[in-house]
């Protein structure tokens, strides 16, 4: 049997915003089935956007996205819906991420509505409120009455609710201290144990990701944004 | 007063408790019964989780509380010694204004590009800070422009870069110069590592050290204990708006280690040490149990834990006297 397609490949990827100088310039990066690879580098170095492109959330100047073999027709609205849907991102800022607006349960839930899978709603959001250890109380109330780690909780339930083939954490737990870091990155990776998904998480902390990732890749310091003093 | 002979602490707070009473009758308190000195010189970290109550806890101390906020307590700045102290929950906003903002207390904030007024170059910003609090004009005030840059390691050809043309770091020392113009004894710095990468927040301890070093009293607010552990002499964890244990830094990080099983647990979970999260999460601020608050996740608690514990030499905690080596 031939090796399963990787999970994630990033081939010769340019991208930027407006018409700036592009953030990242001809980077490739491959995520084998089931691995976790952390991507480290320094703040301003193009890693979030790269892993928007990756999360079809950005559309690059140039190279390709392959996900599990398949190559990504389109980006943002226009990715289709199948291959969106095999992606799940978590943030740094859960207070930019999340709506305001929802309860944390119809913030995990919304993915399933909008994809229409309402049948298996009610347990799959309290299986994934328990795995995250959001309570029931938590459940109903909105972001704002919640901290920055039960909110973060919430949006990597979100994450997981589709049972992504991907998971991608930018800095998910950046803004979080020690013990909520470590419970965030159990629960990744007691999903990933079960569904045998893989990872890309991206980040700075190096000691982190070296004890959470299978390998890990410098992102390559390039062209700093602002030249450093 | 003249017959103490060690320096009076520069800042000594007592009991300080801080409740919020929101629309609808909920009473949340956020900062419970908080004493500590700090003095001259001398750095302090104050760690512990998000919504512990620690960047309340700043804003106490610089009035910068909002109007439904009530604030028990004391916490005496002394501008120099022989002269009244300021009870700073207790000042008006005059003297906060005028005597205490800028010229007793400086602020390096959480968020550094919020801070800054996005539509003014760094050159504006630090004259207009020089000007309020120095009264300098004129030629001088060019120059006092610059040097209020150097002192803080911002770049001179930078200075006429609005601040959404800087980088984290940079906007951070922006940010460090406007708080050091004022030439204030005692810095409040509220997260000031988070986001930035590892270069930078070596840079960043560096330059707040620096600061410490050159007589200045620091109180580091964070919830990064790599930072805490480079930067700070003394360490206060807090949980659930009360200290739990302060201690002098290197003790804590190194051996005997912490003694609070919460501030242990919280070293665990690093991922240098075991990354095994503290079971369970910590109580809302609107529903703290009588007794204390870590007990339903504590491994050690037993029936005393139902009543709240004091802090007594530096741990609040009814089961220290038993060995440390949790």
């Amino acid at each position: 049997m031939s090796e399963p397609a990787p999970a994630l490949e990033l081939t010769g990827i340019t991208a930027g915003y407006e018409r700036r100088p592009p953030v990242v310039r001809d980077i490739s990066l491959r995520v084998a089935a089931g691995e976790a690879l952390g991507l480290l580098g320094p703040s301003g170095c193009g890693k979030s956007t790269l892993a928007r492109v990756a999360a079809l959330l950005h559309r690059p100047r140039a190279g390709t996205v392959h996900l599990a073999g398949r190559r990504a027709t389109g980006f943002r609205h226009r990715a289709p819906r199948a291959q969106r849907t095999r992606v799940g991102v978590v943030f740094q800022q859960p207070r930019q991420a999340a709506d305001p607006r929802l309860t944390l349960h119809d913030l995990i839930a919304e993915p399933l509505r909008a994809t229409g899978d309402t049948t298996a709603l009610p347990a799959r959001v309290a299986a994934l409120a328990d795995a995250t250890g959001l309570g029931t109380e938590l459940l109903y109330r909105r972001p704002h009455q919640v901290s920055d780690g039960q909110l973060q909780r919430a949006c990597l339930a979100r994450a997981l609710v589709l049972r992504p083939a991907l998971l991608i954490c930018d800095e998910m737990t950046a803004m979080l201290d020690a013990s909520t870091t470590a419970a965030l990155v159990a629960v990744v990776e007691d999903y990933r144990r079960d569904t045998g998904a893989a990872l890309l998480t991206v980040g700075h902390d190096r000691a982190l990701l070296h004890r959470w990732c299978d390998r890990l890749q410098e992102f390559p310091r390039e062209r700093p944004l602002t030249p450093a003093p | 007063m003249t017959t103490t002979t060690a320096p009076a602490p520069l800042l000594s707070v007592r009991g300080l408790a801080v409740r919020f009473l929101m629309p609808g009758g909920a009473d949340i308190a956020a900062v419970n019964d908080v004493s500590f000195d700090l003095s001259a010189g001398e750095c302090l970290a104050l760690v512990g989780e998000s919504g512990c109550g620690k960047s309340v806890l700043a804003g106490a101390l610089l009035g910068l509380l909002p109007g439904n906020a009530r604030t028990r307590g004391s916490a005496l700045l002394s501008s120099e010694p022989g002269v009244v102290p300021i009870d700073l929950p207790a000042a008006d906003e005059r003297t906060l204004a005028r005597t205490v903002r800028g010229r007793l207390l400086g602020l390096v904030p959480q968020s550094p590009a919020g801070h800054l007024t996005p539509v003014r170059t760094v050159r504006s910003q630090l004259r207009e800070t020089i000007r309020a609090l120095h009264g300098t004009r004129g030629r001088d005030l060019a120059a006092a422009t610059e040097a209020a840059a150097e002192r803080a390691a911002f770049p001179a050809d930078h200075l006429d870069r609005y601040p959404h043309q800087l980088s984290g770091g940079l906007a951070q020392r922006a940010a460090t110069a406007l708080a050091l113009v004022g030439d204030a004894p005692l810095l409040i710095a509220d997260e000031p590592t988070t986001g930035l990468d590892r270069d930078l927040v070596a840079r960043t301890v560096g330059e707040l050290r620096r600061h410490t070093d050159e007589g200045r009293a620091l109180l580091v607010i964070t919830h990064d204990l790599a930072a805490a552990e480079r930067i700070a002499d003394r360490v206060a964890v807090m949980y659930a708006g009360r200290i739990v244990e302060l201690t002098d830094a290197a003790p804590f990080f190194g051996t005997p280690g912490p003694r609070h099983p919460y501030a242990a647990g919280l070293l665990r979970a690093l991922p240098e040490r075991d990354f095994t999260p503290i079971p369970g999460q910590p109580p809302g601020l609107d529903a703290l149990p009588a007794g204390c608050a870590f007990a339903p996740r504590c491994p050690r608690a037993t029936a005393v834990c139902a009543e709240p514990p004091d802090l007594i030499d530096g741990t609040a905690c009814h089961h220290v006297p038993e060995p440390a080596d949790v």
